[in-house]
Order: C-alpha cells, then sequence, then structure tokens
C-alpha cells in the first residue's frame, strides 16, 4: 500500500457528523439531553429538532459540567459541548469532582481538538487535552482519526455506563483513501501491515503523517506497521503489545503536547513489557506567533510526516548498534 | 435536631482530628429545619458547603440513614465519615467540599425534576465565604434565567472566613440586591429561628429562593462563638465538656 496525503479526500465536517449522529440518538433515547455553552450550531438543528431537551447554559464552563451531574444523577444523559481546551483546563474541577468524581454518564463532546482552530490563536489551542482527560482515569478518551468514525464512536460512547470525553477537530479533515473504516471503542485499528516496526497515530492529521511516512520508509525497505489509537482510555493492551512486539522501535504521532499525551499512553503499557525504544512525534515549541493552517502549525512544531520518517530513521539507526539478538 | 447536631459536631471536634466546628454550629439549626421538616421523600438536598459535613452527618444519623454508633469514627482511619462528605455515602448524591459546586448541581437536579414533570424540590446550603467563587453566579445567573421554581438556596450568612470577615476580604454585601438582581427571590432571616427559617425555606412559583440566614459562626458554644478561630476547631476532653454544658444550659433557657 502506498499512500500520500496528495491521494486522499476530505472528510466530513466533524461537528456536523457528530451532531447528525446526536439527533439520532435523542430521536432513540429520551435520557439524551443536549447541554449547550453557546457554542452555536446546536440552537438551530437539535433545538429545534428536540426544544425541552436542549438547555443553553451560556458562556459558563464550569456550571456547565456541574448542572451536567445533576441532571445525570436523575438519569439522563447529558451531552456537553464546548471547546476541548474549556473542558479540560477552564471546567478541570468540576469535570473531576462532579462528573467522573461520581462516575456519571456526561458526554464532554470536545471540539477544537488540537491546532484545529489554529487561525483562532494560542486562547483556543488544545495541546494539553488528553492528558488531563487521560488523568481523570475513569473518563473514557476518544479522538477519532478519520471523521467517517465520529457517528460510530458517538453511539458506542452512549453506551458506556460512566463519563466519556469525544475529541474533535474544529473542521473536516483528510482522511486516508478506502471504504469508511469501521469503529470499535477500545480497539487499536491496523491500517497497515509492517514487520520491522511500528507507528501509532492518534488524531486525523498524525494518522495521514504516520500513513504518508510509512509509504517512505517502504521505499526505503523500511516495512512500517501503521496503527491508530483513537480510544485512550480504556487502552487497547493487548493489541498495542501485539503491535509493537519484535520491532525494532515505536513511533508515535499525535497533535498534543508530548506530555501525557497518546504517546505517553502507548509507552505505560509498551514500556513495562517490552524492550522496545519508543520516540513520540508530539506539538514542540510555542505556536501561535504567527498565524497557520491546521497542517502548517503542525509541521511547524514538530508534527509532520518528515518528523516520523526521522524518529524512525533514529530508531533503526538505534537498533543497529546494538545487539538485535538479546531483544 | 439542632442542639443534637450541635453536640455531635462538638463530639467530632474532640475526635483526633477535630472538625470544621464554627460554620457546622452556625448552619446547625438551618440544617435541623431542612431535614426534620422540610426534606420529603424524594426531595434533594446538597450541602454546597461540604465543611459542614459534621453537622450533615448528625442529620442522616438522626434521619436513620446513618448508624449513630458511625460518629464515633469521624475522619479516623476506615470510617466513610471524611471531613467532607464523600461519594457513596447513604444520603449523599455527590461529594462537596470544593467550594462553588453545589449550586450548579442543585440546578441539575431541578432541570431533571422539570424535564419529567414532577414536583420534588431540591434545596441546598452555601457558605457565605463559599459565594465568592465565580461558579456560584455562573449557576446563580442561570437558575435565575431559567426561574427554577423547584429550587431553594440558604446561604449561611456567618459573615466569617478563614482570614477574618467576609467584608474584609472581599466585600458580599449588599447580598440580597445581588442575588434579587439576578432573578432570585431573596429573604433575609434570622438564621436561628427555627419558625422563621421554616416560612423563609418554602419554594416560589415565581422562581428560585434564595434564604439568607444570618447566623453567627460558632453558634451555642461561647468559645467558638464569633471566632475566626473556631473555623476548625480540634477540642480537648475539658474543652468538649465546656461546650457540651454550654450547649445543655443554653437549651434549657440559662445564660451561658
Amino acid at each position: 500500500m502506498t499512500q500520500t496525503i496528495a491521494e486522499v479526500e476530505l472528510g466530513p465536517d466533524p461537528r456536523a457528523a457528530y451532531r447528525d449522529t446526536l439527533i439520532d440518538l435523542a430521536a432513540e433515547d429520551p435520557r439524551v439531553i443536549c447541554l449547550d455553552s453557546d457554542t452555536g450550531g446546536l440552537e438551530n438543528t437539535f433545538a429545534e429538532r428536540f426544544p425541552d431537551r436542549y438547555i443553553n447554559v451560556g458562556i459558563a464552563e464550569a456550571n456547565l459540567m456541574t448542572v451536567a451531574a445533576g441532571l445525570a444523577r436523575r438519569g439522563f444523559i447529558p451531552y456537553v459541548h464546548t471547546m476541548a481546551t474549556f473542558a479540560t483546563m477552564r471546567a478541570a474541577e468540576f469535570l473531576k469532582v462532579d462528573v467522573v468524581g461520581n462516575r456519571l454518564p456526561v458526554r464532554v463532546i470536545a471540539t477544537h481538538g488540537g491546532l484545529s482552530a489554529a487561525h483562532f490563536g494560542t486562547t483556543h489551542f488544545a495541546l494539553e487535552d488528553l492528558a488531563v482527560a487521560r488523568a481523570l482515569a475513569d473518563l473514557a478518551v476518544v479522538v477519532p482519526g478519520d471523521g467517517r468514525q465520529i457517528g460510530a464512536a458517538t453511539r458506542q460512547l452512549h453506551e458506556l455506563p460512566g463519563p466519556a470525553y469525544l475529541r474533535l477537530g474544529r473542521s473536516a479533515t483528510p482522511v486516508p483513501q478506502g471504504s469508511a473504516p469501521d469503529f470499535r471503542l477500545g480497539r487499536a485499528r491496523t491500517l497497515r501491515e509492517g514487520t520491522d516496526m511500528t507507528i501509532v497515530a492518534t488524531g486525523a492529521m498524525p494518522l495521514l503523517f504516520a500513513l504518508e511516512a510509512a509509504s517512505r520508509l517502504a521505499g526505503a525497505g523500511i516495512d512500517a506497521e501503521v496503527l491508530e489509537l483513537h480510544t485512550l482510555h480504556p487502552l487497547d493492551r493487548d493489541g498495542l503489545l501485539a503491535g509493537c512486539r519484535g520491532r525494532a522501535g515505536v513511533v508515535t504521532v499525535e497533535e498534543h503536547r508530548p506530555q501525557g499525551g497518546a504517546g505517553d499512553a502507548v509507552a505505560e503499557v509498551v514500556s513495562a513489557e517490552l524492550a522496545v525504544p519508543i520516540r513520540r512525534v508530539a506539538v514542540r515549541g510555542r505556536p501561535g506567533a504567527r498565524v497557520a493552517g491546521q497542517r502548517d502549525a503542525l509541521e511547524a512544531h514538530g508534527v509532520s510526516a518528515d518528523a516520523v520518517v526521522e524518529a524512525a530513521g533514529r530508531l533503526l539507526d538505534h537498533t543497529q548498534n546494538t545487539d538485535r539478538k538479546t531483544r | 435536631m439542632a442542639q443534637r447536631i450541635r453536640q455531635d459536631v462538638i463530639r467530632m471536634a474532640g475526635g483526633p482530628e477535630g472538625a470544621h466546628a464554627g460554620g457546622s454550629l452556625s448552619c446547625a439549626d438551618l440544617m435541623a429545619v431542612l431535614h426534620a421538616r422540610l426534606l420529603r421523600p424524594g426531595d434533594a438536598f446538597v450541602l454546597s458547603k461540604g465543611h459542614a459535613a459534621p453537622a450533615l452527618y448528625s442529620a442522616l444519623v438522626q434521619l436513620g440513614r446513618l448508624p449513630a454508633d458511625e460518629l464515633d469514627s469521624y475522619a479516623q482511619p476506615g470510617s466513610r465519615l471524611f471531613g467532607h462528605p464523600a461519594h457513596d455515602l447513604p444520603g449523599v448524591e455527590f461529594a462537596t467540599g470544593s467550594l462553588g459546586h453545589g449550586l450548579g448541581l442543585s440546578i441539575g437536579l431541578a432541570l431533571a425534576e422539570l424535564l419529567r414533570g414532577g414536583d420534588r424540590r431540591v434545596y441546598t446550603v452555601l457558605g457565605d465565604g463559599e459565594l465568592q467563587e465565580g461558579s456560584v453566579w455562573e449557576a446563580a445567573l442561570l437558575a435565575g434565567h431559567r426561574k427554577l421554581p423547584n429550587l431553594v438556596a440558604a446561604v449561611d450568612r456567618n459573615g466569617l472566613q478563614i482570614t477574618g470577615g467576609t467584608e474584609g476580604c472581599v466585600a458580599l454585601e449588599p447580598l440580597d440586591a445581588k442575588f434579587a438582581a439576578f432573578g432570585w427571590q431573596v429573604r433575609t432571616v434570622d438564621g436561628h429561628d427555627l419558625a422563621a427559617l421554616h416560612e423563609a425555606l418554602q419554594p416560589s412559583p415565581d422562581g428560585p429562593v434564595m434564604v439568607i440566614a444570618t447566623t453567627v459562626k460558632g453558634r451555642g458554644v461561647p468559645f467558638l462563638e464569633r471566632k475566626v478561630a473556631g473555623h476548625y476547631a480540634k477540642l480537648k476532653p475539658a474543652l468538649v465538656q465546656r461546650a457540651l454544658a454550654a450547649l445543655a444550659r443554653a437549651a434549657k433557657g440559662e445564660p451561658s
């Protein structure tokens, strides 16, 4: 398989894809409540269809979480809507204490994940949200890597008894070639088989970079496996170990800081069991000084196909300098 | 019930870790009226000022929700009774203690009841220092905006916080005007007058009710009353006896 970004087409608008599923779920399940923090786009869709089940708390993210916890305590399933940075940073303690602390089935729909609102500037970047969400421990955390998975992800999260965090981008991003992929909550997805090394990608742009890097590595005779890790909690321990065992190394790619994100999640599982080096491709430095689009901003701050290829090369150099027979 | 709440608070403050005595004593009458008289089956109660947990534990014991001897375990290893109410404790729907959460939680419960077409009520007790938390005002705006007819909140207005008076720290007054401006039905009462509290804590069809209960921090125990240091007290046995004796005298109408 050879695949480059140039060959792929644009996926669905993530917020629209999610919203369509939410409206379907609300029609099926009277427990669904749409809690809005004046994000825009729900008042003229969900609210028109289900006016009694649409509650706009205003621009008040802390209260968004507490009100949701109260509703969930009485048997409703509140879907709360805000941007990823506000959900996990501004409202973090309310999410922790009221929602996760009580293990209530609130669904946190966190849009503008990563650098997907790149032109909005630093206040709207969410490069730490996955670290916070993962640290809450009892929160399911999903980052669809393909816009066509959003509907299935939303539906599968709906069935969980506890709280969930769904990170979405702001706008449509390209999707890999081929038909819409299967989505299985809690299971890493293999996009490309390989035996030399493994690239684990979380998020839409990282997944495209991983595929492009794998294609270029193949041209250099290196056979890389590509795994999509869309669920960071619960983590697919078995899938990760199977995908990384016996490899020269693992490169993780994510639209997040290296601290606490997908790379750390992979390392938590893999480094406990396997003597395989792991290199993280993640956002470094300080984006936000000059306007750039999502892809350009990522590439300028350490997340690109080039960065994946380079990380892979370093792992292979490292391996050549050690005795592979001892592995 | 209020008298026994005060006695229990003092006993817990005499335990190895001490207790938040001042603010538990100030809201004892409020807690008693709510739990002994107002809360009907299915009504909800949220202790937003979670540090008044000793008062809540006593009320739950008196209602038969917790075994009486469990109070002896307060804050000791193995106990379910933390310094602030924890999850999974019978009679406690939300772990509280981080200030500024209870009003929003209560709004969620009240909205759920309205969505179901029920007539159950939600009561919550806030501290006055707690009102310095911004999240209280996010919640106050929303409750007023939605004119929630099944929500009754009360502020234990004892006037003190850890470093001194609320007005010297970050002033709250005029508190009644603030909540009225946010769309609440505001009622200011003597927070130690049981009959007045009972009347003030009735819900209003016109919107959420905020009872500003004027109280004395440490109420009932002279050496704790109006004392900033009484916020958290670890009482030696002699002081426990002095406090219980003062409560007994007050109950008989004798001077302290």
